[in-house]
């Protein structure tokens, strides 16, 4: 037996029991499943005191049995209550929860006297958690339970996948998704209740949760969603026990994870709040610019192609506009227009991508009407919202109607005959 | 106990309106989530008096609800999972405060989880009665005013939300006033009976409740009886047994609940088995009725025992109890060995075996289905069709003389 230092076997502890729940929680906040690890790490609390009162002492082995077998009886309850009764799932979770723990806190009082001769100190870790008392014998029952947890959920990735994601299609390839469901669930329990006496009964709901939905920031795919939430779980294992000193490590290794999760819902690339607050500023912005030159066109339209000088002032008035002098400062470092003393000019590039922007537009009008049979002079607001999103290919067939109708804008030109002949290349 | 009672009904009034929202473990949420709320509370002001506690409750409640909305509305998270990130990183805040600011003095987190409903009468007084009881004393009749003058409000905006919004009256608000609500009530509860008995309450007496009755109004009375019987059963096993009060009140919650399951008129496991009973009964006697019409029809000569005629309709215990029923009620008599039908049954099975045919006539007719496959829906449907529509299917159909088979529509 290699010989440990309490602070490492805590730490090592602490990371495989993070990194596990990391995996099992993914597939527990996937599945809708989150509070259920809440709810076994309750229901555990009648297990232990009666694994304690029938064998008479505080062998992790044993009072994790009697967790295993509560936890399972929950998970029973409420699957009965679910299937033959009225009440809700979320009640059904609550009722289970609390009458579990009510049961445990009676139980609890009974191991409690001093006739039974209990201190319950060693139970009291189910409540609130002591990584500190850890022993060689606890790490190596927390790194076999990693183990069996991984090689099960390498061995059924697939139909895990599936299970997760799309439960029906599983069920009409003919897999048994009830067996794989119980799977997940069985793995979720055991996790759990091995966490317990580390990190207390709060906590480890909070650990099955955290790092599962820190890690959904950062991808879409499940296998790089596992192992970014297994690291998180881990990461914030060893952070917590390094960094809490002094303060219930639980509670400390909590914190981290939901420090990790708030870093992670602020800066994730796509997903974060960050990220996502910039693409709609940008589309803000692109909205902005789109519709400064659709306004110079339609003012500069009775004169086209010459492109006229417009005064500010009728800019302003045309449309509201929440920053225009932005916007024209924008438009005018990219070159589509021309602007000064309180008068603006479309360039030839402004023009050209002005009167893209009006076709798409009118395109859309043109639509609404025919198809959507709305009046004329509701389709103005209606062609704003969507003319930013169009795709191409949608407005080459709307071109088409269009044509038909003679409403073309006037300077589309026609594409010129080309001005040599036209030979494939040998 | 009266405590016990009071906490149980203020907590079964609010219960009711989490459990129709679907929202029961935002009440497991709440009640974790106040601790920092409260610890903050305490140090600030230094006692542990009413207000300061409510309203450091309060503020972290409402700091919950909003930070599991924003999560799941804004950042996709789902709500489950939001809602569990918030309060058990809220929890872990309480706890490390309360490591950090109460050390030495005496803010008993075992007390926050079970509760110490026996130290009750031993402790301070308020207004001649004992404080935890004052407290939820107040907040009973806090949540009861809410209930009486909000009571069309609260009932809308819990079963349909976007009705409520669009007559005027935020769903959104009640939801945060519900909240504020289910935080004063958690914290008044907190110190006599515990965080975990506090879910229970809000959670099982309404969840009981909504099995036995349709009616909100209904339910709610019933939910606040049920939350006083339970403190009452709880407080009687606990004192006999010795054991923890509050543990045990959840422990009799639940029992009522599993009774509840049971024997709930309507929606219970034994009135829907009886229910199915009772059909499967009708079912059986109206076969046994139509097949000896076919049998006297056909002026076969074979005779049907009891036990032959039971297994010709499907056998088991049913069928026997269905015949029996049939020799009582006078409509089939037993002669020489064999079963027949009484004038009286004679009749009800013309009626039955009218029904079959008409029936399949008039699938056959009308719908067109292949003469091979409108005896079984026929059969299925026979017993739930009554004169009046025995006499709408006859005006509709061309022939109602005879059926599809060739056999005669009886009158």
């Amino acid at each position: 037996m290699i010989s440990l230092s309490l602070s490492d076997k805590v730490m090592i502890g602490t990371a495989l029991l993070g990194g596990m729940s990391g995996v099992v929680g993914s597939f527990a906040v996937l599945r809708g499943r989150a509070l259920v690890g809440d709810m076994l790490a309750h229901a555990a609390l009648p297990g232990v005191c009666l694994a304690f009162l029938i064998t008479g002492n505080r062998h992790l082995l044993g009072l994790s049995l009697g967790a295993l077998a509560s936890g399972l009886a929950a998970i029973a309850a409420v699957t009965v209550i679910l299937r033959w009764t009225r009440t809700k799932e979320d009640a059904a979770i609550g009722i289970v929860l609390s009458t579990f723990f009510g049961a445990g806190v009676v139980l609890l009082s009974v191991v409690q006297k001093p006739s039974t001769g209990g201190n319950k100190a060693g139970l009291h870790a189910y409540l609130f958690g002591e990584p500190g008392g850890m022993l060689n014998s606890d790490v190596l029952l927390l790194a076999g339970v990693a183990v069996v947890v991984l090689a099960m959920v390498a061995l059924f990735y697939k139909e895990f996948l599936v299970v997760c994601f799309d439960t029906d299609f599983a069920q009409s390839q003919g897999w048994p998704t009830l067996w794989l469901d119980l799977a997940m669930m069985a793995a979720l329990a055991v996790v759990t209740i091995v966490g317990l006496p580390i990190v207390g009964v709060i906590l480890m709901a909070a650990m099955i949760i955290l790092p599962a939905a820190t890690a959904r920031f950062w991808t879409n795919r499940l296998s790089v969603m596992l192992l970014v939430s297994c690291g998180f779980g881990a990461a914030a294992g060893v952070l917590g026990t390094r960094l809490g000193r002094g303060y219930p490590a639980g509670a400390a290794i909590v914190l981290t994870a939901s420090f990790l999760f708030l870093v992670s819902l602020l800066f994730a690339p796509q997903k974060g709040l960050v990220a996502r607050l910039l693409v709609e500023y940008r589309l803000r912005r692109r909205i902005a610019d789109e519709h400064l030159l659709r306004t110079l066109y339609e003012l500069s339209e009775p004169q086209l192609p010459e492109s006229p000088v417009i005064p500010l002032e009728s800019v302003r008035e045309y449309r509201h506009w929440n920053s225009l002098e932005r916007v024209l400062e924008r438009a005018r470092d990219e070159e589509l227009i021309e602007w000064g003393e309180e008068q603006v000019q479309l360039t030839p590039l402004g023009v050209h991508r002005a009167a893209q922007l009006t076709k798409a537009h009118r395109l859309w009008e043109l639509y609404l009407m025919d198809y959507a049979n709305i009046a004329p002079d509701h389709v103005d607001r209606d062609a704003d919202d969507v003319e930013h999103m169009l795709p191409e290919a949608l407005l080459v067939k709307l071109e088409e109607e269009l044509a038909a109708e003679g409403r073309l804008p006037a300077v589309l030109a026609e594409v010129p005959e080309s001005p040599h002949e036209l030979s494939p290349e040998t | 106990m009266l405590t016990g009672i009071t906490v149980n009904a203020a907590c079964a009034l609010v219960g009711c309106f989490l459990i129709l929202r679907k929202m029961s473990m935002m009440g497991d949420a709440l009640s974790h989530a106040v601790l920092p709320g409260l610890v903050v509370a305490f140090v600030l002001t230094g006692s542990r008096s009413m207000v300061p506690m409510f309203v450091g409750a309060v503020i972290a409640g409402l700091l919950t609800t909003f930070m599991t909305q924003t999560l799941h509305q804004y950042l996709r998270v789902p709500s489950d999972a939001s809602m569990g990130i918030v309060f058990t990183a809220m929890f872990a805040v309480g706890v490390v405060l309360v490591k950090q600011f109460t050390e030495g003095l005496h803010f008993d987190i075992g007390c926050v989880y079970e509760g110490a409903l026996e130290y009750v009468p031993f402790g301070e007084r308020v207004a001649g009665l004992p404080r935890q009881l004052f407290t939820s004393l107040v907040v009973l009749l806090l949540n009861f005013a809410v209930l009486i003058m909000l009571w069309k409000e609260l009932k809308l905006s819990a079963f349909d939300p976007a009705l409520a919004t669009t007559m005027g009256f935020s769903a959104t608000k009640m939801h945060y006033l519900l909240m504020v609500l289910v935080s004063v009530t958690t914290v008044a509860s907190f110190e006599a009976v515990g965080s975990i008995l506090v879910v229970a309450m809000l959670i099982v007496p309404a969840s009981t409740a909504h099995l036995l009755s349709d009616r909100l109004g209904w339910m709610v009375v019933l939910s606040v009886l049920i939350g006083a019987v339970a403190a009452v059963l709880g407080f009687w096993w606990a004192t006999y047994w010795d054991t923890s009060i509050s543990g045990m009140m959840t422990v009799a919650a639940g029992c009522l609940y599993a009774i509840a399951v049971l024997v709930s008129p309507r929606y219970g496991l034994i009135s829907s088995v009886l229910r199915n009973i009772r059909m499967s009964l009708l079912v059986l006697r109206d076969d046994v009725l139509a097949m000896l019409y076919r049998i006297e029809e056909l002026k076969s000569s074979k005779k049907f025992s009891i036990a032959e005629t039971a297994a010709a309709v499907g056998g088991g215990w049913l069928a026997s109890v269905s015949i029996f029923q049939l020799q009582r009620s006078g409509n089939i008599e037993q002669a020489s060995g064999s079963l027949q039908l009484t004038d009286q049954g004679r009749e009800a099975a013309r009626r039955l075996v009218r029904s079959h045919r008409l029936w399949e006539t008039y699938l056959v007719e009308q719908l067109g289905m292949p003469l091979d496959h409108v005896h079984e829906p026929a059969h299925r449907v026979e017993h739930y069709i009554d004169e009046q529509i025995q006499e709408q299917l006859a005006a509709e159909l061309e022939t109602s003389d005879q059926d599809p088979h060739g056999r005669q529509i009886p009158h």
